[in-house]
């Protein structure tokens, strides 16, 4: 089964509709699709707009293949379960995201192995059709590295009141010159 | 050491995935799990989860609803630390959470690699330990810090 999933926040029809193409003209039938607030009518695809994060992560592992937008819960997860995926960042410049992070995040998980960035439609539709070349991606725990775990631990059980954050409205700009 | 009561708050999604990748880190405490879709099972054992109303700029009204539910959470739960990831409910949470005396812990999403997010900007103010996952924005904001990434 492959399993595409753009988050839930906005639709990405862009996507959706290109693997949907993809899946007539080749006859599958196990394409399952998260489409968030989506506007497009399916004619392979088995899509569905959003489910409970537990069910979701149990058709992750199912899955052979993830095909998704540049979203880190996407991309972790694909990582956490070993599986290859695909990523196609949202362009906010055609209003599918506020701004453009998902094309930072893109880049900066480009050479990762496992995970296949593409850009447009026609990249993915590429990448698609070269499905047997790819590999799964290199798993990595499910837990965050010891370090980050252990220093958000000792601030956790650090012994020391809140700090003050009501500051009089007027006496803001003097506290805030204090700081500095 | 005493036992903290820990509120651990992320929208579903990506923020969510972050944050449970953290739970080592919550261990022997008393945590409460706040989310934003329902049927999220907390990633240690048999600890509560608590869903509020997702908030976000598309949906300004739905702020309303979600200080509402966080006053609510907070002051039944009385944590002594507030974890997120954010979005929009961890900042409302910690805002709160500050005013009732919490200590707080904005973690910034490893999506936003070249600029803090919106919602981690306007948490500075009410975060004692205000973190990016990429050491790279440290030198950009001031009282920005690094534990390193989720990742």
């Amino acid at each position: 089964m492959i399993l595409v999933s753009v988050g839930t926040q906005f639709p990405f029809d862009r996507l959706i509709s290109t693997v949907d193409m993809w899946a007539v003209e080749n006859g599958r039938t196990d394409v399952m699709a998260q489409t968030g607030p989506s506007g497009y009518t399916p004619r392979a695809l088995k899509c569905f707009a959003m489910m409970s994060p537990d069910k979701f992560r149990k058709l992750q592992a199912e899955a052979e293949l993830i095909v998704a937008h540049a979203g880190m819960g996407s991309i972790l997860t694909a990582l956490e379960f070993r599986k290859p995926i695909i990523i196609m960042p949202r362009d906010h410049t055609r209003g599918e995201h506020r701004n453009a992070h998902q094309s930072a995040t893109a880049a900066r998980f480009e050479n990762t192995p496992g995970l296949y960035v593409v850009r447009d439609e026609a990249e993915l539709l590429d990448r698609l059709n070269h499905l047997s070349d790819m590999v799964a991606s290199q798993g990595v725990s499910r837990k965050a590295p010891e370090e980050f775990v252990s220093r958000l631990r000792a601030f956790i059980e650090e012994e020391r009141p809140s700090s003050r954050v009501w500051t009089l409205p007027w006496r803001r700009n003097e506290s805030s010159a204090a700081k500095r | 050491m005493a036992v903290k009561r820990l509120m651990l708050v992320a929208s579903g999604g990506g923020h969510w995935v972050q944050l449970s990748r953290l739970s080592p880190a919550f261990e022997g405490h008393k945590a409460l799990y706040v989310t934003t879709m329902e049927g999220a099972e907390a990633p240690s054992g048999a600890t509560p989860v608590a869903v509020v109303t997702d908030a976000s700029r598309s949906h300004p009204a739905s702020f309303a609803v979600l200080f509402a539910q966080m006053i609510w959470i907070i002051a039944k739960f009385r944590p002594d630390v507030i974890v997120t990831t954010g979005a929009a409910p961890g900042l409302v949470a910690i805002q709160v959470g500050k005013v009732l005396g919490a200590r707080t812990v904005w973690i910034d999403s490893l999506a936003n690699s070249e600029r803090m997010s919106l919602s981690g900007k306007l948490a500075r103010r009410y975060a004692d330990l205000w973190l990016t996952q990429w050491p790279h924005l440290v030198e950009k904001y001031p009282n920005l810090s690094s534990f390193g990434a989720v990742l």
